[in-house]
């Protein structure tokens, strides 16, 4: 018999950053108990990377911003594969959202007549992002924490899912163990909500932590829930390159908002030569027109550099395989040219980023007030995830629901800068209020004691093997497979290449073995983690082999152009007899006022 | 202290050594980190005794031709190798009482403030709850006073609160008897030491300790204090 403690809770929030804190603080405002189960520590999950801020669209830099310019902004950003109900409700409760963050006690930047202060983006035509400097995830996540922690949750900090647990169809539980002693637990719990962030470290170059294991996407799916889009992963234009250990360290995109510009070896801003149809009317067409907009000028376009992320970082990667990148392997971003501009600068810059400041002088001896940095893409975030009902962020299971990056549907095919924070507070708080509604009206379900038995044999088996591969090991070849053949650039050949790569890692696992014992034991962890990681890998490999067309995060070299056919429908993965099942999700019909606002914004 | 051997390469930060110790040759070495990017204050350690975050310590500053020894935080009690249990700190922060703000300023519901008046704030709001400052402070490293005192990282979290131009509360009271500011010396340790360069003494904890001295020494005050209660 394997040893456990039981906890109970009305609602279970798994993931506790940006998305899993609102989810339990609204959940606790609705009455009902609550637990939240935190990978690591209180405080320390991924949301502090987030750095350039939140997308919202209050109007209080441009009065011409309004909810219909951020739907349609995300639209187009997203490639019209978005799920629209959610990119409306988005748009239309962010503000609401932002300035309830305040209300307990966010303190924002600030505009000259006091209000909280917004910032140009990529992809957003107006001045939309509310932010603290560089460091808007820090601050979101610390109001959030600060707040929740005299809401009578219940905090289970360091302690990893292992396998939901299931009553029939539903969902009724987890089981897990903490890290310290290695320990089993199950919760069970009336409903639960998912909100594990993301999938980046299936790959090698990566702004994500050690958690961001697609610990969410494989529970649910193995629980048998649809994931959608998984094709769609974004790689962010500008991560650090040099030196080697902090290759994939994200640089903000606040740096091009507030004027900074990517450049070739050749010195040549390359980012003018390629500006897709569809946003020239919205672009700067010379370099003067487009700092004039990162100063504020109205009557400005943006500059190329601020064009979507998917877009910028496949220019990026044009640069450097055709030999023109820097030393490293990137190219330049320079915001130090600006003392050509301002007066002071150096420390305008200083100001404006000083996280970044930090990290280079830090991390790479270099100045940024002086010196153009070197960068180049890193896997940043997924778009595709669970798929969920936009108003309620359930799943296709009951009692499950999904919130932030593990959920999808919002962001389509690319996501925009800063709609992920917002993302984040907007669905975090509906899918609390859900689950705790479904906790209301449903009780406990019955917990199968044979499933626990199972899990817990099964994660215990690499104790129980000896001279096994070390798992540090199998993680990196399984990020070398991903991030060499299921990359920025596809081809259907090398991707199936790594689906045998991925069979054959998959064997490895399973021959893995560990050293010492379970009290906080890396290794082990790590061999836990394996399998989430090669079932997220799978599932985007498959979702990328499905998809024969170009859109967004998805670029495929054997498919250079955008197809409409496959506008018609998300890629759908599930779990059907132990294999995985892709299926195509029909995309409903636009509501004609929603079609309406998006030919109104042109 | 064990030794491990591994090969040291440009740029490399302390963080990647025991990361490549633990693919080498100790898988189960325990430590926390995150973000790597000195953003979530996860790997804190004493790296040659000096209380730093992994992450943020490039090998290049430090002379690797002898060993280089890491330690956990040794303030807080040893779980293993390089983890202590720092849920002390969880507990002191719940006992603080929480951000009140006045009525909103507009009909809509939202405040008006300027940006001089939040800078301050926003400086104590960069902490990133590393807990260096209490490692290195010496009232509860040394003189184990965590029953009494909260520490730095507690004390410029009240600050912050106190200091936020919205805020209604009041923690004056608390900050003097059960929070023991009175502990501090203004050794500013706390200040050195942190990666965030929060001026922790100076600009958080004195005006905290002004505070309490107007509200609890000031003759007329406490003249007119007297006066209220009854």
């Amino acid at each position: 018999m394997i040893e456990y403690t039981t906890y109970e809770h009305d609602v279970l929030v798994i993931g506790a950053g940006g998305a899993g804190l609102r989810a339990a603080i609204e959940a606790s405002a609705a009455g009902v108990s609550v637990g939240l189960i935190c990978k690591s520590l209180l405080g320390k999950a991924h949301t502090v990377m987030a750095e350039g801020g939140m997308a919202a669209a209050m109007g209080n830099v441009d009065d011409r911003d309004n909810w219909k310019v951020h739907f349609s902004d995300t639209m187009r950003g997203g490639q019209y594969v978005n799920n629209w109900r959610m990119a409306e409700l988005h748009a239309k409760e962010a503000p609401e959202r932002v300035r309830e963050l305040e209300a307990w006690g966010a303190v924002f930047d600030r505009t000259k007549d006091g209000k909280i202060l917004q910032r140009n983006f990529g992809g957003h035509r107006y001045p939309r992002l509310a932010h603290v400097g560089d460091r808007t995830g820090l601050e979101l996540i610390r109001t959030l924490q600060d707040h929740g922690i005299h809401q009578g949750i219940d905090v289970h900090m360091e302690v990893t899912v292992i396998s939901l647990l299931k009553d029939g169809d539903r969902v009724v539980g987890v089981f897990a163990y903490e890290r310290e002693h290695g320990r089993f637990r199950v919760f069970k719990a009336k409903a639960v909500i998912l909100a594990t962030g993301g999938v980046g470290r299936a790959y090698k170059i990566t702004s994500n932590s050690w958690e961001g294991t697609g610990d969410g996407h494989a529970l649910a799916y193995h629980a048998g829930a649809e994931l959608i889009d998984m094709e769609f992963i974004q790689f962010h234009p500008t991560g650090m390159v040099w030196p080697p250990s902090v290759r994939g360290i994200l640089v903000t995109e606040g740096v091009r908002g507030e004027g900074g510009i990517l450049k070739n070896s050749e010195g040549k801003r390359f980012m003018f030569d390629d500006i897709p149809d569809n946003y020239k009317a919205q672009t700067a067409s010379d370099p003067e027109e487009g700092w004039r907009y990162t100063q504020g000028d109205k009557s400005a376009n943006r500059p190329p550099e601020l064009l979507t992320r998917d877009h910028v970082a496949r220019c990026i990667n044009r640069e450097v395989k055709a030999g023109r990148g820097s030393p490293h392997g990137g190219v330049y971003l320079d915001i130090a040219w600006i003392k050509e501009k301002l007066p002071n600068a150096s420390e305008h810059i200083k100001k404006k980023l000083p996280s970044m400041y930090h990290q280079f002088m830090q991390l790479a001896n270099l100045d940024i007030t002086t010196t153009p940095m070197e960068v180049g893409p890193t896997t940043h975030y997924i778009m595709g995830g669970i798929r969920v009902d936009a108003d309620t962020q359930a799943s296709t299971l009951p009692g499950l629901y999904a919130a932030g990056e593990c959920a999808s549907g919002i962001n389509g095919a690319n996501r925009l800068g800063g709609n992920s924070l917002s993302d984040l507070i907007v669905f975090g708080k509906r899918a609390g209020e859900y689950a705790a509604q479904f906790a209301k009206e449903n009780g406990h379900g019955s917990i199968d004691a044979a499933q626990i038995e199972s899990e817990a044999k099964r994660a215990l088996e690499p104790f129980d093997r000896e001279g096994g591969e070390n798992p540090f090991v199998i993680q990196n070849n399984l990020q070398d497979v991903m991030q060499k053949l299921v990359g920025i650039v596809r081809l259907e050949d090398e991707m199936k290449e790594a689906l045998d790569g991925l069979a054959k890692l998959n064997e490895r696992v399973s021959r893995s073995s560990v050293t010492g014992n379970i009290d906080f034991n890396p290794g082990w962890h790590t061999a836990l983690d394996l399998r989430n990681l090669l079932t997220v890998s799978e599932a985007i490999t498959r979702s990328a082999i499905e998809r024969k067309e170009s859109r967004g995060g998805q670029f495929r070299e054997d498919y250079p152009d955008k197809d409409p056919a496959f506008a018609k429908f998300n890629v759908a993965v599930r779990e059907v007899d132990g294999l995985m099942q892709i299926s195509h999700e029909p995309i409903p019909e636009m509501p004609a006022e929603l079609k309406a606002v998006i030919e109104e914004m042109g | 202290m064990v030794d491990y051997r591994t090969e040291v390469s440009e740029g490399m930060v302390v963080l990647d050594a025991v990361h490549q110790i633990q693919a080498e040759s100790a898988p189960d070495l325990a430590c926390r980190w995150n973000c790597k990017a000195g953003k979530c204050g996860s790997c804190s350690a004493e790296i040659n005794g000096k209380p730093k975050l992994m992450c943020m310590t490039r090998l290049d500053t430090i002379d690797v031709t002898k060993p280089v020894t890491i330690e956990p935080m040794r303030a807080f009690p040893p779980i293993k190798d390089l983890i202590s249990d720092i849920s002390w700190n969880y507990e002191v922060k719940k006992r603080i009482k929480k951000f009140k703000p006045r009525p909103p300023d507009a009909a809509d519901g939202t405040w008006r403030m300027q940006q001089s008046d939040i800078d301050r704030v926003q400086e104590f709001r960069k902490c990133i709850e590393c807990y260096l400052c209490q490692d290195v402070c010496h009232v509860l490293r040394d003189h184990v006073k965590h029953e009494e005192f909260i520490g730095p990282r507690f004390l410029v979290y009240s600050a912050a609160l106190e200091m936020h131009p919205l805020d209604t509360e009041d923690r004056v009271d608390e900050l003097k008897d059960e929070f023991g500011i009175g502990y501090c010396n203004i050794t500013k340790c706390c200040t050195k030491v942190c990666p965030e360069h929060i001026t922790i003494t100076d600009n958080a904890i004195i005006p905290l300790k002004e505070r309490v001295v107007d509200e609890h020494y000031d003759p007329l005050k406490k003249l007119v204090k007297l006066f209220r209660r009854k």
